[in-house]
């Protein structure tokens, strides 16, 4: 009897969970095997054949490929640059507006406005107040040439990407503002509390958890950045805004060469899973300490 | 009170002016969508001389933006009902069922999470290519994959909120595994139905990548794709250009005012699970 249960109920299981698997494993999961097995061949995505050459892929991809390693650099300095604005800029944007009035509730609908359209619209947008809108405004708005040197490129891409995503921000620190037991603002306003020092002493220390899970998401964003750059900039001027998914973007399917392309693409992985492992590491150290 | 009011007066000016500049680009954008040509590249502050909508009926016709809606609004729908079918059947069985199958599968799911695309895509094209999925229907059974680790960990997490109660006296009903789910816990599942909807869907409507790649056919194209291939072509005609970012925008924008409060509330809940 518990035998014909037991086989009743194990059927019922991959009746009801064998189809998504199968679909994500073969999509999801496979290509991404396949990637690390590509990587240690030559193919050029089109011949039939494929000659194995080992390591050797990596290996030039750190002695002799420059614009890899250039956007490995853009890509670090961008990510760092912009998840310290970011998140400074969203918890500003938190402190005003986490208290739910009228007026509240539509600046922060107007500041997650930028964050529900995409990329790639966000980045031809820009690329028309860059080039037209900010340069018919005269004097200094006029002497930069925003998408045309390198160095106003960079910060043009964050302007955009901090446009778009402190809003995002804001709400994962109002969602933690708003947990804080009220008592806690009332004992240290009876205690003669200033509302600086309520700010550092109990919102602050009370918030840490989102502050981890917030920079951590802004980390992976920046760090994966690629529709909004493609059409902002396209990676120009001279490769100077070309993040690592445009650099393996381009080496595949710009210059056909898969067996390079899965290089970059698994060294891109491995430094995705630093970056979330260390996020693991730090939401845990947090729960012991809590 | 005297003091106060000063106070709250700063903050009401200063915070309409944030406002202002944060939805200045859109003002620029849609104020120059009604201009000509010479005139945006003359002045683009300035305003509008004989406000037309000509530049829209041409770039609407040049990009064919119905075709790219049509495109879009399949895509999407037929990705999202196949998350939300396959993905919370699945994970209710997930969550209940306690055997090394189920927390195998889950961690698979789980850990794929941090897979970035672009370490997918090159192997994701062939193995498209060879089952035949470069089309409008194959990109949305590949997003039915790509969404299926988020999908489950919402609702497994959940399930979590759901009692077992209900399940039990059902089963002692006799009922089958299927009416149960869809009659009586589906509904209940209601708020997290609705995040995960809006989530994939921003998600799905806005990828440029992933369709990028898979979508050969131009009569596919998702309105992402149709205003890129757009600017590919005419680089910097902005008198046709700008219309079709507006009208790009427009479907997010009502969408987004529309359910304003679902979605904030959405996207504030999947940072702190995320």
């Amino acid at each position: 009897m518990s035998s014909i249960m037991q086989n009743r109920a194990r059927k019922s299981f991959w009746l009801f969970t064998i189809f998504p698997y199968a679909i994500f494993l073969i999509f999801v999961l496979f290509p991404f095997f396949i990637g690390g097995y590509y990587s240690l061949t030559d193919w050029n995505g089109i011949s039939s054949k494929m000659n194995i050459v080992g390591l050797k892929n990596y290996i030039s991809l750190f002695q002799n490929d420059e614009r890899f390693l250039n956007s490995l650099f853009f890509t670090s300095r961008f990510t760092l640059t912009a998840c310290i604005i970011v998140n400074f800029i969203g918890l500003m944007y938190a402190v005003l507006f986490h208290r739910s009035t009228k007026w509240n509730s539509t600046l922060r609908v107007v500041l997650v406005l930028p964050n529900v359209i995409g990329g790639i619209i966000l980045g031809f947008v820009w690329q028309f107040i860059f080039s037209q809108a900010l340069p018919s405004l005269g004097g200094l708005f006029e002497s930069i040439s925003w998408l045309g040197n390198e160095d106003s490129a960079f910060w043009a891409v964050l302007i955009v990407f901090v446009w778009q995503q402190a809003g995002y921000v804001m709400l994962i620190y109002i969602a933690s503002m708003n947990s804080i037991d009220e008592q806690l603002f009332e004992a240290a306003q009876i205690d003669g509390a200033s509302a600086f020092k309520q700010f550092t002493h109990v919102t602050l220390p009370l918030i840490v958890p989102a502050f981890t899970v917030s920079i951590f998401i802004v980390l992976v964003n920046s760090f994966r950045l690629f529709a909004l750059i493609f059409s902002l900039t396209g990676g120009g001027p001279y490769g100077s805004t070309e993040s690592l998914a445009i650099n393996i973007y381009n080496e595949a399917f710009l210059y056909q060469n898969y067996g390079m392309g899965s290089a970059k693409a698994v060294e891109f992985f491995i430094f995705v899973a630093i970056l979330s492992l260390m996020q693991v590491k730090f939401t845990q150290k947090r729960e012991v300490e809590l | 009170m005297s003091k106060k009011n000063p106070m709250r007066i700063i903050f009401y000016a200063l915070t309409f002016l944030l406002a202002v500049i944060i939805l200045l680009p859109f003002f620029f954008v849609v104020m120059n969508s009604f201009k000509s040509y010479s005139e945006i590249i003359i002045n683009a502050s300035a305003l509008p001389e004989s406000p037309s909508f000509a530049n829209y009926l041409k770039g609407i016709e040049k990009v064919h933006f119905w075709r790219l809606l049509g495109n879009t609004v399949f895509i999407t729908a037929i990705s999202i009902v196949g998350m939300i079918v396959f993905g919370s059947m699945a994970a209710w069985k997930i969550a209940r069922v306690k055997s090394r199958t189920s927390s195998i599968m889950y961690a698979t799911y789980i850990l794929a999470m941090i897979i970035p695309f672009q370490s997918i895509m090159i192997p994701l094209v062939v193995v498209a290519a060879k089952l035949n999925m470069l089309h409008a229907v194959g990109l949305s059974i590949l997003y039915w994959g790509f969404g299926m680790p988020l999908t489950i960990f919402l609702y497994k997490g959940y399930f979590n909120y759901v009692p077992r109660s209900l399940e039990e006296s059902a089963k002692l009903d006799g009922c089958n595994d299927f009416i149960l789910f869809w009659k009586i816990l589906f509904p209940q599942l209601r708020t997290m139905t609705s995040t995960i909807v809006i989530l994939q869907s921003l998600w799905v409507w806005n990828d440029f990548l992933l369709p990028f790649l898979i979508l050969i056919k131009r009569n596919h194209h998702t309105i992402p794709l149709g205003i890129n291939s757009f600017f590919g072509i005419y680089k910097a005609q902005w008198d046709m250009a700008l219309p079709i970012l507006v009208m790009g925008m427009i479907p997010l924008i009502i969408g987004f005012l529309a359910a304003q409060k679902h979605i904030v509330r959405s996207i504030a809940s999947s940072g702190l699970k995320g």
